[in-house]
């Protein structure tokens, strides 16, 4: 599904080096974790894939399903099939959610020569789907993430992912801020998208959101790499030595 | 004191080629003391302090700079609304295009036909107010107005009509030159709905004077209309009394120049004023909202919420004030002007003023002017939604919470129609 080869990244407007050579493959039908150390370049590399500014690619490649998504605009990526699950979900005061995820769905549809979704559908949809994150109407009524808590945002990221189905899922600390009622919610509401066709790219910095989405494979990042690569027993180890035992070990 | 000779000039030249309007004995006397009121204070200049954002000269000048006439070819705003019309065509009355000019709940008749009888409640009300708001700040095109409109509306509530009074202002003589004066009289616990819609000519002045008794309301919304080299200089004199309610909203697209000023004075305990405005600006475009509420009653609010799109070299002015006289304490005011540079041609001028002389008020302003918000932005196109699309619903986003300002749900949806089409006109 999702391959990255070699990534380089460096920032666009400083001469500092984030990325520096990430391998990484994410096959359909898997759930990928990426855990590591704050400032290995996690989020660097969640936000280089969807296409965020101010990042360059020096070297290397990432496609999706064999297509350079490097080139895309991120509206291209996202109908293409990449959805990221923001760190730090962003407000937009004046947008209501619901015609911020109608507009959305309606986007993504134009784009790969659908039709739109008609209200009546749409309404169903975000309704059944709001129902299982707990999220209720008023939340859906407010302008988007305005005034939510940290887990109303984290549910939020969830619910446009579930409306809008992407078949590569990235996941960027979802679980930070959470308690542990939220984080199951969350965790069901991936779980319940897992799907043959989809994958899931999961970045955590603990342990704790992989008892609940189990992961097939978990890599340790650090320092901009890849450097360790296992099963999800490597979640484990990472918990009880931190990761100071593991760097120590690759080192 | 004698006035400079460049502004007595203007003055002159301006006045040289205007001719009193006929009318009875109390219009008459109202419209020679405006004239010489104009002759005092003389037409704005650019060294005004209050025209140090907009240059005045096209709106002194003695003829009116020739503007083209524009079909939009769209349905005509609110016309999904029953509404009174009363259709102006470049300044001059047009009975074909008018309704019938009735409505229950109110007097209405046009300013040219009170103007024929000799005793008339108009009578304490025209150039009245516009006089008191000539103080602290002169508006002398008002004064200009005052003397020489043409024609206008002249409507006394009495009840709460169903239907709101639609003044519909149509352009289409390139070089009219159009002056007209409206009075509204709401008396005590009567309420009106007013809309304005249209260009109105190539060059507008326009001054209303609302008079809002104890316990009334006046609702008014407005655009301007889409016509890019018309200008126009609007003045909405308002006075409210006690548990008075005054909510007035203008929308502008295009225009080569517009200043519309609106000057409030709230002189019964528990009044509520609110004035705002969204105009959306490309290129050859300058848009001035100037607004001075006066405090001079207890416990009443007032709010000021403006905001501005501009992009490809358009300009924003905003100069707001908010006076609280000693003793209107538990005053509450707030004033908020923003704008929304699409690019780095375009700019924003404001001066925000707060003068106050009682002890027990809460009022805050703000003004602020930026880009588009470029976490916003990528948060949006990463749902699939692309940058010229997401980059609309961002700038509409901005418009909002002056578009809310709007009550009723039917006139917020036209008006948040027409600016979506602004937008969508402009995408790449
Ligand atoms: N836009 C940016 N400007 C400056 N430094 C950045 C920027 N993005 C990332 N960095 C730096 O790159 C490194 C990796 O950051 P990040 O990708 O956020 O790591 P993680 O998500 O693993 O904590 C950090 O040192 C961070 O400060
Ligand atoms: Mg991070």
């Amino acid at each position: 599904m999702l391959e990255i080869k070699n990534l380089h990244v460096k920032l666009e407007e400083e001469d500092k080096v984030i990325l520096k050579g990430v391998d990484l493959t994410v096959e359909a039908g898997k759930v990928h974790a990426i855990m590591g150390p704050n400032g290995s370049g996690k989020s660097t590399l969640s936000y280089v894939l969807s296409g965020k500014d101010g990042y360059e690619v020096t070297d290397g490649a990432a496609t999706l399903e064999g297509e350079d998504v490097l080139e895309m605009e991120p509206e291209e990526r996202a109908a293409a099939g990449i959805f990221l699950a923001f760190q730090y979900p962003v407000e937009i005061p004046g947008v209501g959610n619901m015609t911020f995820l109608r507009t959305a769905v309606n986007a993504q549809r134009k784009a790969r020569g659908e039709e739109e979704i008609s209200a009546a559908d749409f309404l169903k949809l975000v309704r059944e789907k709001a129902k299982s994150l707990k999220i209720d109407a008023e939340m859906l009524k407010r302008p988007v993430n305005v005034g939510f808590s940290g887990g109303e945002k984290k549910r939020n990221e969830i619910l446009q992912m579930a409306v809008l189905e992407p078949k590569m899922c990235i996941l960027d600390e979802t679980d930070s801020g959470l308690d542990v009622d939220a984080m199951k919610l969350v965790a069901e509401g991936v779980n319940a998208l897992r799907d043959e066709g989809r994958a899931f790219l999961v970045i955590t910095h603990y342990q704790r959101l992989l008892d609940h989405i189990k992961p097939d494979v978990v890599h340790i990042m650090a320092d901009g790499r890849i450097v360790k690569t296992g099963g999800p027993e490597l979640a484990l180890e990472v918990e009880q030595n931190g990761y100071a035992g593991i760097l120590g070990e690759v080192a | 004191m004698a006035l400079p000779q460049l502004k007595q000039d203007t003055t002159e030249a301006r006045l040289a080629g205007l001719t009193r309007p006929e009318g009875a004995g109390w219009l008459t006397s109202a419209r020679a003391a405006a004239e010489a009121r104009v002759r005092a204070m003389g037409l704005p200049g650019r060294r005004d302090e209050y025209w140090k954002y907009t240059r005045p000269d096209t709106l002194t000048a003695p003829v009116a700079p020739k503007a083209a006439t524009f079909e939009s070819g769209e349905t005509p705003l609110f016309d999904a609304i029953d509404r009174l019309r009363v259709v102006f065509v470049d300044g001059v009355f047009s009975a074909e295009e008018s309704d019938n000019i009735a409505l229950e709940g109110i007097e209405i008749e046009r300013l040219s036909d009170a103007a024929g009888r000799d005793i008339h409640w108009a009578k304490d009300l025209y150039g009245a107010l516009e006089t008191a708001g000539q103080d602290p700040v002169e508006r002398p095109l008002a004064a200009l107005n005052t003397g020489f409109a043409t024609d206008g509306v002249v409507i006394r509530v009495t009840g709460r009509p169903i239907r709101p009074v639609n003044i519909v202002y149509l352009h289409r003589d390139d070089s009219s030159d159009a002056m007209l004066h409206h009075v509204i009289r709401v008396e005590e616990g009567a309420s009106l709905t007013l809309l304005e819609n249209g260009p109105a000519a190539a060059r507008l002045n326009v001054v209303t004077e609302v008079d809002v008794a104890d316990t009334g309301a006046f609702h008014h919304v407005r655009t301007m209309g889409r016509d890019h080299e018309r200008r126009a200089a609007t003045h909405i004199f308002g006075r409210l009394g006690r548990e008075a309610t005054f909510k007035s909203f203008t929308a502008t697209m295009n225009g080569q120049l517009t200043r519309n000023e609106c000057v409030l004075e709230l002189i019964g305990d528990d009044a509520i004023a609110h004035v705002a405005g969204v105009c959306v600006g490309d290129g050859d475009f300058h848009h001035d909202d100037t607004v001075f509420i006066t405090h001079d009653a207890v416990n009443c609010e007032s709010r000021q919420v403006f905001k501005k799109v501009l992009r490809n070299g358009a300009t924003g002015v905003f100069q707001g004030k908010i006076l609280v006289k000693d003793g209107a304490q538990k005053t509450d005011g707030y004033q908020i002007s923003q704008s929304l540079l699409l690019d780095e041609d375009s700019q924003f001028l404001a001066k925000p003023e707060l003068e106050i002389y009682a002890d027990d008020v809460a009022c805050s302003h703000g003004s602020t002017s930026g880009a588009i918000d470029e976490t916003a932005l990528f948060y949006l196109r990463s749902r699939g939604v692309a940058q010229a699309e997401a980059t609309d619903l961002l700038t509409l986003a901005f418009l909002a919470e002056a578009v809310e300002e709007i009550e009723d749900e039917a006139l917020r949806d036209e008006i948040v129609n027409r600016l979506e089409h602004w937008l969508l006109r402009r995408r790449g």
